[in-house]
């Protein structure tokens, strides 16, 4: 039991007692000695990272060194693909994932994809509460809730007058703030971001970050980029894989200006291989 | 660059050659059967020809609706048992089967739909009549309301059996179709309705069946083909019997069943004529149920795009 809220605690933070002060920062997510798989291949090998609640956590690294593979792991999806297998584990506010319905990690852990992916057949509004249709929920308020999500995704006044037109109808970077309003509208804890800004322009990139921003006081964010500017813009704290291994992790602002690893320097100036 | 130019309108002039060919045939076959027919149109009257229920060529009466109305129901029965367990089919070996047992599966199916009609009628005498009427119909009459329509001794041979025999031949069709349409969508859908907390059943019924929806019709318009033009297997277990079917498990007769049978021994010039009445209403009614189903899947279409 006690063990368990030790591991909900950053290291070094104090643990939770009668006298003890409050902890500096809990950790939403553990990742603990993670190896996932695909057939006999390991993707990413013995991944050990805390995330904290309530902040932006930047996932950096080069082409195929498990940046997706990691998130997935984190809502159960990983184990989706066909071959796929995990050791070691994850805990979600000090809980293991294995442990819960993967069904219900993924309403508490949100994902957003690389390329949107709005439900072809669903309206705007439905696409919205597609967290809610899919699994047959009826939201107290529906009309709430989509313009909630809606406006946390900062898309309320571009499409408030076309809720009944196709998800697919909208521009890429339209459809994308789709997605995450998508995301959001089902409250989640935490929220996963796999290179979110990758099929879109400057400006619509420059919305996602600033709406990532909004957000992050009240959902844990884990977002995949390949970009550094914006790993630097958004995130409080980064880690930098490298061929299925963490490198490193620590404050943002730390691994860009004094890195503790040559291979983290090297990547984030771009003297690479 | 010219001669990109010369192929193109090579090119286009074959596609162009084979349009209009492929129509010339279709029109050509409608021609036969409509010249072909006109006698039995003209000696008993088109409403007459369709919708009497009487077959007598000794007394020149000529009525397709025996007919017409076995086709209808042993396709409407074929369908109805085919599409959910074909859809079912298909959705497992797609979504849930791990490729090792899939693949080969799906090669099963595809081999069933090569397997000649005559094969299946041989079975359908054999092992799907006697089970029809030894097991099949005491059951569903223990459970179904004792109306007219579900009355009537257990021939085995019947409206039920190749309903049921017609069923089991357009299931490959359709799983094959099927399976092919929900593969074609991407997994991008699946894995967005995954995250959001879907089961493998809700992600199928909310997100794959929506998304599929005018390809699985077209799955059903194919396997519909199929039953309304079968015509040797039907006739081996469907009791070949000119009369409007009282009961589901009555013998009837099919359109296309008819024309194959009566055809050598058709004796007067009106009696091949009323034949090529018969198939021109069958390419009638195969024209309509096309033509409807295409509505339906540009109507299916229409609503998200
Ligand atoms: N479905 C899969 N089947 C087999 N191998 C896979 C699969 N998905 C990823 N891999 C492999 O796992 C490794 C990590 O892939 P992953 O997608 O996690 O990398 P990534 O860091 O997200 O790369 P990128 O930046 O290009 O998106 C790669 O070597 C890749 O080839
Ligand atoms: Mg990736």
């Amino acid at each position: 039991m006690t063990s368990a809220i030790h591991e909900g605690l950053v290291p070094g933070s104090i643990p939770v007692g009668r006298d003890a002060p409050a902890p500096a920062r809990r950790n939403k997510i553990e990742v603990v000695e993670l190896t996932a798989r695909y057939g006999n291949r390991e993707a990413i090998t013995g991944v050990t990272l805390s995330i904290p609640a309530r902040t932006v956590t930047a996932i950096i690294g080069p082409s195929g060194c498990g940046k997706s593979t990691l998130l997935r792991c984190l809502n159960r999806l990983h184990e989706a693909t066909p071959g796929a297998g995990v050791s070691g584990r994850i805990l979600l506010d000090g809980r293991d994932l294995r442990a819960e319905d993967p069904i219900v990690v993924r309403r508490r852990v949100g994902m957003v994809f690389q390329r949107p992916n709005p439900f072809p057949t669903m309206s705007v509004r439905d696409n919205v509460l597609a967290g809610f249709r899919l699994t047959g929920v009826r939201p107290r308020s529906p009309e709430e809730v989509v313009e909630r999500a809606l406006r946390r995704a900062a898309l309320w006044n571009e499409v408030k007058d076309a809720l009944d037109r196709p998800g697919t109808s909208l521009s890429g970077g339209q459809q994308q703030r789709l997605c995450i309003a998508r995301a959001l509208a089902v409250e989640p804890e935490v929220l996963l971001m796999d290179e979110p800004c990758s099929a879109l322009d400057p400006v619509a990139t420059a919305r996602i970050e600033e709406l990532v921003r909004e957000v992050a006081p009240e959902v844990t964010v884990v977002m995949v980029t390949h970009n550094m500017q914006q790993a630097a813009r958004v995130s409080e704290r980064t880690a930098f894989l490298y061929l299925g291994r963490l490198v490193e992790v620590g404050d943002t602002a730390t691994i860009f200006t004094r890195p503790a690893e040559r291979l983290t320097e090297e990547y984030i100036t771009g003297r690479f291989g | 660059m010219t001669r990109r130019v010369t192929s193109d309108t090579a090119f286009q002039g074959v596609l162009v050659f084979a349009g209009v060919g492929g129509l010339a045939l279709l029109g050509g076959i409608a021609w036969v059967v409509g010249t072909m027919s006109e006698d039995a149109f003209r000696h008993v009257g088109f409403w007459r020809f369709l919708v009497g229920t009487t077959w007598d060529p000794v007394a020149g009466e000529f009525g397709a609706w025996p007919a017409l109305l076995g086709t209808l129901l042993t396709s409407a029965l074929a369908l109805v048992l085919a599409l959910p367990l074909g859809f079912a089919v298909a959705v497992f070996l797609n979504e849930v089967a791990p490729a090792r047992l899939a693949s080969p599966l799906s090669a099963l199916v595809d081999l069933l739909a090569a397997v000649p009609s005559v094969i299946y009628g041989l079975w359908g005498l054999f092992v799907l009549a006697p089970a029809v009427r030894d097991h099949v119909q005491p059951a569903l009459q223990a459970v179904l309301p004792d109306l007219p329509f579900f009355r009537g001794p257990p021939l085995g041979v019947g409206v039920l059996c190749a309903g049921v025999l017609l069923a089991v031949m357009v299931l490959p069709v359709v799983t094959s179709v099927a399976r092919e349409v929900l593969r074609a969508l991407p997994d991008s859908f699946r894995e967005a309705a995954l995250a959001l907390g879907a089961t493998r059943f809700e992600v199928v019924r909310r997100v794959l069946f929506p998304a599929a929806r005018s390809g699985l019709l077209g799955a059903g318009v194919l396997g519909l083909g199929r039953a309304l033009g079968e015509t040797m297997a039907v006739t081996m277990v469907i009791g070949n019997r000119h009369d409007v079917p009282d009961s589901l498990f009555a013998p009837g007769y099919t359109l296309a069943a008819v024309i194959a049978n009566e055809f050598s021994e058709a004796f007067s010039p009106l009696y091949l004529s009323a034949l090529a009445g018969l198939a021109a209403v069958l390419m009638g009614t195969t024209l309509i149920l096309n033509a409807g189903a295409r509505l339906l899947v540009l109507h299916a279409r229409g609503r998200w795009s």
